[in-house]
């Protein structure tokens, strides 16, 4: 089986579907592309479809990952596909299936790159170390919001209780927070972005509201780059259109 | 019109699953709106997850937008909690595809396709904006309109729906179009709503209520009248003669996020002969039309090949019956563009082998669960019902679906049947445990799980004028075949809450008084009374009594021949004098056979409209007793009878 990976992004109306909602709407537009995706063996034959981190219901994305297993057979050294589906009678490449992709694919998502992978890489909820977000607290001023912040960083723990197998527990996230920095205006509000572990658990910003603005909402919120570690330095899984030099930082204080 | 887009999104965060409020299907349409276009708003009063799939929706969605001088957008209603969020902040039911205010447009047009969504109306009226009641609507507010099954019975529903559309909606909304684009023509003068609603009611299949008069004697109804001289008497119903005219829907919803039914649909036929007397579906669909075999082949590939989906169901009341059932499995099955991955659902088969055998053929990985729906516990019950398979064809189709490797039956029955005896009730509990013991030969994970419903007579069947069981009938009912089977761990029974039965049988045969009954309940909270974390009995026994209503005259009461049904000004085509002598042959045990392979009894479906059975193959489908009269013994000799039963019935 070969394996290719794919980055793409999910925006607007589209942000407010689930992670299981996502592995459908992929299975579904890879069937209309034709892609000769792997199946699972056994009675429940399923497509090799593996995703990345969940992303929250309501979060929007600059990247998200998943990776599709093909059979070996239909896929030629140069990297060339040949469909056995739709696309049947030709082959299709790395371009021309971003394109198809894309167009399959809902409004607000758009493929932005795909690779072969290489060898049999871990899979990409174990290896993403880091997630950047930008988010935006409505009606909070920029004044406010940058002593928050200084707060946030200052403190030597940030306890958060809840809910886990309907058990609550409480733990110290203050070592997830990476980097935390007011980074402008926004529609409502202002505009924050924050580097925040993703192991041993995901994160989220909301969890951090609690810290910053008690009384405030959060607004939208966006997953900017996820990380994956690569002879000790952050890497994103596949670089997006416009990736900022990978922080050497590991941690903001 | 504004879209309310942004005043929705703040809230979806804190709302569940709100993938259901932002549209964006393939397939979905965002119309332009303008002058000289007609706007209707399509509305399901369910969630969006029951909604969404259902195809006369989705058909009338096309049809409409493929017009010049109309538009159409979907609207559901919103689950509790948002919808708490949205009167909280004063936002408007919005339509999905442009988030627009359901009261911006010109016709609201409600699926009614069950009784206990009648209060989800007045909840999506009321978060509209809109009047609940037709008399309070000026020339301000949209015109609502309200179609499906449910609405054969229109009378309690009169009140808060301007006009009613009687059968397929495919024709007809062209014409209602066409009289509410000429009123947005003129400006809808101050006092023109009459007027409009008066022209809208001499459209063929569409019932006015405001254009009758209702005539009472006491407690008991004595007419629906038409108030003037060119309004029709009764309406009668509209068919499509052809399905193969209306190949819809082209482009089926495939929405982002879960539903019911999450597949491709395609409707193979409509109409079903089998005369089931039960079945309110089985009777207002008649004639049988099947679809034409290739227009099939192609919906199914095309609509795989457009939506991605790796499941197509074959739709009907009896798939099994479609005469290209064979070719289109096997076709699927065996195209190549498939590559094997697509599973075919057919709904409600018929219990023979060569459903088992069809079922073989599409079920090649899991072969976990298969379901049957004898309904009745004896082959006496059978009779009365008209379901005719007989105890030897049943177990010998369970054997076959056992030896074909399934372990699970589900068994769905009804109980509360006309003359239903408790050997009757016993009886399904009984055959349950039979089944069971067929299938431990073959495998020693056997079991079947039994779906009880509560029998709720529907109107223009011939069961209209039997009397209902009582909650407390039924329970005792379902605890009978309960007993039978108690510490079997084989048998699972199931049963459907005998209260809700109770309150679908109040508004299944009510009549215009129960419209009062209707807005108290919604007063008082209850919505979505079809989820049973929702129901409560107590809203609909506390309205009736408030409105002097008794329930038993309403559910209980066993009706008499002559009585005024509150939906004799509605046609379904069914000769009444055809509808009483299938009851009283009913409960004489007489069956009657498919009339799509035997002579015309005359229901007056097709003779009643100058239309046919469209059914391509000439002899009924191999191996089956049920309905087709093969292989029952005597069943040549069905009685034409004349006579009434002696000692009428319980």
């Amino acid at each position: 089986m070969i394996r290719f990976r794919v980055r793409f992004d999910k925006h607007g109306k589209i942000r407010f579907t689930s992670h299981r909602d996502m592995a459908r709407i992929w299975e579904r537009a890879i069937r209309r592309v034709g892609l000769p995706v792997a199946y699972t063996e056994g009675f429940t034959p399923r497509p090799r479809i593996s995703f990345g981190l969940a992303l929250p219901t309501g979060y929007a994305s600059d990247g998200e990952y998943l990776d599709i297993g093909m059979d070996e057979s239909v896929v030629g050294a140069d990297g060339t596909v040949s469909g056995t589906g739709v696309a049947s009678e030709t082959s299709i490449d790395l371009i021309q299936m971003k394109e198809q992709l894309s167009r399959a694919l809902p409004v607000g998502m758009n493929v932005q790159a795909i690779e072969m992978i290489e060898g049999r890489p871990g899979s990409l909820q174990e290896e993403v170390v880091i997630c950047t977000w930008r988010f935006e607290i409505r009606e909070l001023g920029d004044i406010e919001a940058r002593g928050a912040v200084a707060d946030v960083l200052a403190a030597d723990r940030l306890m958060v209780t809840r809910q886990r197998k309907g058990r609550e527990t409480t733990e110290d996230i203050r070592p997830a927070v990476l980097s935390l920095a007011v980074k402008g205006k926004g529609d409502t509000g202002v505009i924050l972005e924050a580097d925040l572990a993703a192991k041993p658990r995901l994160v989220r910003p909301s969890e951090l509201m609690a810290f910053l603005a008690p009384d405030h909402e959060l607004g939208p919120v966006t997953r900017t780059h996820q990380w994956i570690e690569q002879d000790g330095a952050p890497r994103e899984p596949i670089p997006g259109p416009a990736t900022p030099a990978p922080r050497a930082q590991r941690r903001a204080s | 019109m504004n879209s309310l887009w942004s005043r929705l999104e703040p809230l979806l965060p804190r709302v569940q699953k709100p993938a259901r409020y932002i549209g964006c299907e393939d397939g979905a349409q965002q119309p332009e709106h303008g002058p000289g276009k007609v706007a209707w708003l399509l509305a399901y009063p369910d969630t969006y997850e029951v909604g969404l799939p259902n195809q006369g929706l989705q058909i009338l969605y096309e049809i409409i937008n493929e017009r010049d001088d109309a538009v159409a957008e979907r609207a559901y209603l919103p689950w509790t909690d948002l919808i708490a969020e949205m009167r909280r902040v004063g936002l408007p039911l919005f339509s999905v595809d442009n988030h627009l205010a359901a009261s911006a447009f010109d016709i609201v047009a409600f699926n009614l396709s069950s009784e206990l969504v009648y209060t989800n109306v007045l909840e999506s009226l009321d978060l509209a904006g809109v009047p609940l009641r037709s008399e309070n609507r000026d020339e301000r507010h949209p015109v609502v309109g309200a179609g499906g099954h449910a609405v054969f019975n229109p009378e309690p529903m009169a009140d808060f729906i301007d006009f009613f559309v009687i059968g397929d909606g495919e024709e007809v909304v062209a014409e209602i179009t066409e009289v509410v684009g000429e009123w947005l023509r003129i400006g809808r003068p101050t006092g023109s709503r009459h007027e409009m609603l008066r022209r809208l009611a001499c459209v063929p299949g569409v019932y006015v209520p405001a254009m009758y008069d209702v005539e009472y004697d006491g407690a008991d109804l004595v007419g629906v009248y038409p108030r003037y001289p060119e309004i029709p008497e009764v309406v009668e119903k509209r068919t499509v003669a052809d399905l193969a005219d209306w190949p819809y829907p082209r482009n089926q919803l495939v929405p982002m996020t879960e539903v019911v039914h999450d597949r491709l649909n395609v409707e193979v036929f409509r109409g079903c002969t089998r005369g089931c007397r039960f079945c309110q579906a089985g009777m207002i669909t008649r004639p049988v039309r099947e679809r034409p075999l290739d227009q099939v082949r192609t919906m199914v590939s095309e609509g795989l090949a457009r939506t991605g989906y790796d499941e197509v169901a074959l739709t009907s009341l009896s798939t099994a019956d479609f005469s290209g059932i064979e070719d289109v499995v096997g076709g699927t099955i065996d195209d190549p563009l498939n590559c094997g991955r697509v599973t075919i659902s057919l709904p409600s088969l018929r219990v023979d082998a060569f459903t088992v055998g069809l079922a073989a053929k599409i079920g090649s990985a899991r072969r976990t669960g298969l379901t049957f729906a004898p309904e009745a516990g004896t082959w006496r019950m059978r009779q009365i019902i008209n379901k005719m398979i007989t105890e030897e064809d049943l177990l010998a189709t369970v054997e076959s679906a056992y030896a074909s490797g399934w372990s699970r039956m589900k068994l769905y029955f009804l109980t509360g049947l006309p003359s239903e005896m408790d050997e009757d009730t016993e009886g399904i509990a009984e055959l349950a445990r039979r089944v069971v013991q067929i299938g431990l030969e073959h495998t020693r994970k056997a079991s079947v799980t039994v779906s009880l419903g509560g029998f709720v007579p529907k109107a223009h069947t011939p069961f209209q004028w039997f009397g209902q069981n009582g909650p407390e009938e039924l329970q005792r009912k379902i605890n009978l075949a309960r007993n039978v089977v108690r510490g079997e761990k084989r048998v699972k029974i199931k049963w459907h809450d005998p209260h809700a039965s109770l309150a679908e049988g109040i508004t299944s045969r009510g009549d215009r008084r129960l419209g009062a009954v209707i807005e108290r309940v919604w007063r008082a909270g209850g919505v979505f009374q079809e989820w049973s974390e929702h129901f409560d009995i107590r809203f609909w026994q506390d309205a009736m009594e408030a409105e002097g209503l008794s329930i038993d005259w309403y559910v209980t009461r066993h009706r008499e021949e002559t009585e005024v049904l509150p939906w004799d000004h509605i046609g379904a085509g069914l000769h009444r004098d055809f509808l009483w002598q299938d009851w009283t042959d009913a409960l004489a045990g007489f069956g009657v056979p498919d009339c799509r392979w035997t002579p015309c009894y005359d229901c007056g479906a097709c003779t009643e409209f100058g239309i046919e059975h469209i059914v391509a193959s000439p002899v009924p489908p191999a191996g089956g007793s049920q309905g087709t009269g093969q292989g029952i013994p005597g069943i040549d000799a069905v009685p034409v009878s004349i006579g009434r039963p002696e000692g009428g019935f319980r």
